[in-house]
């Protein structure tokens, strides 16, 4: 059974086409994604959520649920220990990650002589990618990527991580409106957590609240644009209460 | 200590056999014995393969419930001993302990086994409460029945102590003597739990202790002799309403088997 | 000393029960998904007078420690009543019963779970009765089922539970107030329809083979109208917009 991740595919396809549905329901039959599972050859829904179907492919896209670590996903984390030659980050899940001395730092690092907290220490927010997860959900992270780096200053927030995709939007176009409005570097981790710095950082937070509370709605970009053209953004008035 | 390996019993019971040779519907070697415990009540010594419960009754004088005035009160306990088995701890009734000790309760309680009128002393006032404890010695599964089985044994072996009411102006003093025994207890009811198990997909009775870790499901039935008065499913775990039905057919069955080990 | 008499009400009069319903009918029913803001997911689950609330943190790291599986996420479930829930205040604190009452609920429930796919972890389940009104665990693993999909744990299908009972002889489904406390048998069940498997049974009182199988097939019933309603509730949360 091949799970394909449905991130790469969604992001600015049409809410409206996609039905809601809740696990156990009947989906119907081909090749079973992300957030179904198969049972006498017939695919149901595991997830509560929006289906979707691309030729054989059929999964759900989650409207709720934590950060489930995968290879290749970009996360923000934060150290939590140093220990030897290793660091542990919270990467927001029930799993925390593990970054390597030799994933971290190029240079070569004497061990007697240096305390690691010289290179991350605690507390330090970092953006890394995740190089591997094994079956029993042990994380590696690396640093060894072009976008990997520290993240001094700035605000993070937390998001749901099923609602990153909408965040970023198709081809990066939510998050880069987002930008361009507030005047802010923004990093959004797939573990649902976003580092925002720069002019407008409240703004930029509420319009990425927002997203969350509809991204299940039509007409988000819209919504949105709106919202960021209003300039400072009501603090009272968007966010609605829970 | 080696635990057998779950998917082995699992294979087994798919070919209709089990890892001790048994039928589906049989249950290990039963040994009752009664009176064991002198300072008791009444007592029973339970042997199910090896699994080993002792029950204990003890009879105190005291108040009834608010809502049930001229009735005696059943409590019934159960402790899991740490030497039974390498995972039970020292410590409170866990929930294991605090089901086992209810679905015995439930069985007796719910089949009237016991004339709880005829433990009223005084209405209103005095009434007589019994005391059932529950030690497991030894686990080697299906803990539920063997206590049932002490429970009930126990209750049957069981005698009022000697009460003496002494008349002290307008107060009522009074005192048990433990020494002296008079009657037994006014058990009308021969409940008896039966615990059905299902490995995959199978039902078989008197799971031991390596089939347990198999199981996908319990169900036990406390039934009379035509009755079924309590059941608990326990284990996570389904059953269709047709095993439950057939479960229901066999431990009526089984039940009556048992039952004529009781003296 | 006076007697008390007792004034002989009869629970079921001409096929009507005492709050009018029929025998097979369940009292009226609000489900609710996503009621509480910090917990993953939650949900409100209210029939007649009976009121349960979920709400659920994880998968989550295990504390402590010692408890987690290598392999499978654990289920930790606690039923508590509230001590207002009942007419006579309740002690706080968990008692036998509610001891009980969460073993039994977590069985009910582990057999939908994709434990599997979060090793190491816990599922932190707590269901809250707020007002006890006779087949309170019915509600509790009601309210669970739609507080472990609102938190987006993987599921194969929802659990829903009712129960049914003997009262002056008749079979009738969701016991309530004085039959509970006054009626011969109450039989509470959790459903999982996909697989048509049932996943709590208990019972007290005294019943017949036969009764029995009837008294499953109602439940059965009951459970199913259950079921639609949790469905309902977790797709009006998000079709309000």
């Amino acid at each position: 059974m091949i799970l394909l991740n449905s991130r790469e595919i969604i992001g600015g396809l049409n809410m409206a086409e996609r039905e809601l549905v809740i696990p156990g329901d009947l989906l119907g039959e081909g090749i079973a994604g992300s957030g179904t599972y198969m049972e006498n050859g017939k695919i149901y829904a595991s997830v509560l959520g929006l289906a979707e179907r691309k030729d054989k492919l059929i999964f759900v896209i989650p409207l709720n649920g934590i950060y489930s670590p995968k290879t290749g996903d970009g996360v923000i984390g934060k150290i939590e220990d140093v220990a030897f030659s290793h660091w542990i980050v919270n990467i927001n899940s029930p799993y925390f990650g593990v970054l390597p001395l030799n994933e971290a730092v190029t240079d070569f690092v004497d061990l007697t002589k240096t305390d690691l907290t010289k290179y991350f220490n605690y507390d330090d927010i970092i953006f890394a990618k995740i190089s591997n997860v094994t079956k029993t959900k042990s994380v590696q992270l690396t640093m060894k990527d072009r976008k990997c780096r520290k993240l001094y200053g700035g605000r993070l927030i937390k998001i749901t991580p099923a609602k990153v995709p909408r965040v970023i939007g198709k081809g990066g176009s939510m998050v880069e409106m987002i930008k361009k409005y507030t005047g802010c570097q923004i990093v959004v981790g797939q573990n649902g957590i976003v580092w925002i710095k720069g002019e407008k950082e409240d703004l930029a937070i509420e319009a990425i609240q927002c997203i969350e509370e509809k991204s299940h709605t039509t007409g988000l970009t819209d919504k949105i644009k709106e919202m960021l053209e209003n300039g400072e953004g009501d603090k009272n008035g968007t966010k609605a209460n829970s | 200590m080696i635990s057998i390996d779950p998917d082995v019993i699992k294979e087994l019971a798919d070919k209709g056999l089990r890892i001790d040779r048994r039928a589906f519907d049989e249950y290990r070697p039963i040994k009752i014995e009664t009176g064991i415990i002198e300072k008791a009540e009444g007592s029973a010594k339970v042997e199910l393969g090896g699994t080993k419960v002792i029950a204990g009754v003890k009879m105190e004088v005291g108040e009834p419930f608010p809502d049930s005035p001229d009735e005696g009160v059943l409590i019934t306990n159960a402790e899991f001993l740490a030497f039974a088995h390498q995972e039970f701890e020292e410590g409170p009734p866990n929930e294991d302990s605090i089901e086992l000790a209810r679905v015995v309760d439930r069985a007796i309680r719910e089949s009237k086994a016991i004339n709880f009128k005829k433990l009223c002393i005084e209405e209103g006032k005095k009434v007589w409460i019994i005391f059932i404890d529950i030690d497991i010695l030894d686990h080697d599964g299906n803990l539920i029945d063997a206590a049932s089985l002490a429970a009930i044994a126990a209750l049957l072996n069981a005698k009022f102590p000697k009460l003496e009411i002494v008349e002290e102006g307008d107060e009522k003093k009074y005192t048990i003597d433990y020494e002296q025994k008079t009657d037994p207890l006014p058990i009308e009811q021969r409940p008896i739990t039966i615990t059905a198990a299902k490995i995959n997909g199978k039902i078989l009775l008197d799971p031991n202790i390596a089939e347990e870790s198999a199981v996908e499901g319990e169900i036990s039935m406390g039934v009379t002799d035509n009755m079924i008065a309590s059941i608990q499913k326990s284990s996570p775990g389904g059953f269709s309403i047709e095993e439950i039905n057939h479960i229901a057919e066999i431990s009526l069955k089984k039940a009556a088997e048992i039952r004529g080990l009781l003296k | 000393m006076g007697k008390v008499i007792k004034m002989e009400q009869k629970l079921i009069v001409d096929g009507k029960r005492l709050d009018g319903r029929a025998l097979d009918q369940l009292r009226p029913i609000e489900a609710r998904a996503g009621v509480l803001k910090n917990a993953n997911g939650s949900a409100y689950f209210r029939i007649g007078k009976t009121i349960a609330v979920a709400g659920i943190f994880g998968p989550r790291e295990v504390h402590p420690k010692h408890m987690e599986e290598a392999e499978t996420a654990i289920l930790r479930c606690k039923y508590n009543m509230a001590s207002f829930s009942t007419t006579e205040r309740n002690r706080p604190g968990p008692s036998r019963r509610s001891k009980e009452i969460s073993k039994v609920m977590r069985e009910a429930l582990m057999p939908v779970l994709f434990l599997e796919n979060f090793p190491k972890s816990a599922i932190d389940l707590h269901v809250e009765i707020l007002q006890a009104d006779a087949s309170t665990r019915c509600a509790a693993i009601n309210a669970a089922s739609i507080a472990l999909a609102d938190a987006g744990i993987p599921m194969r299908d929802l659990i829903a539970s009712c129960s049914v009972g003997i009262v002056e002889g008749h079979i009738v489904l969701d016991v309530a107030g004085k039959e509970d406390t006054e009626g011969d048998v109450d039989l509470p069940i959790a459903y999982y329809p996909k697989r048509d498997l049932i996943t709590l049974l208990q019972m007290d009182g005294m019943v017949t083979k036969e009764q029995l199988k009837q008294l499953l097939e109602l439940a059965k019933k009951g459970a199913m109208k259950i079921y639609e309603i949790q469905r309902q509730a977790l797709k009006s949360k998000y079709m309000e917009e």
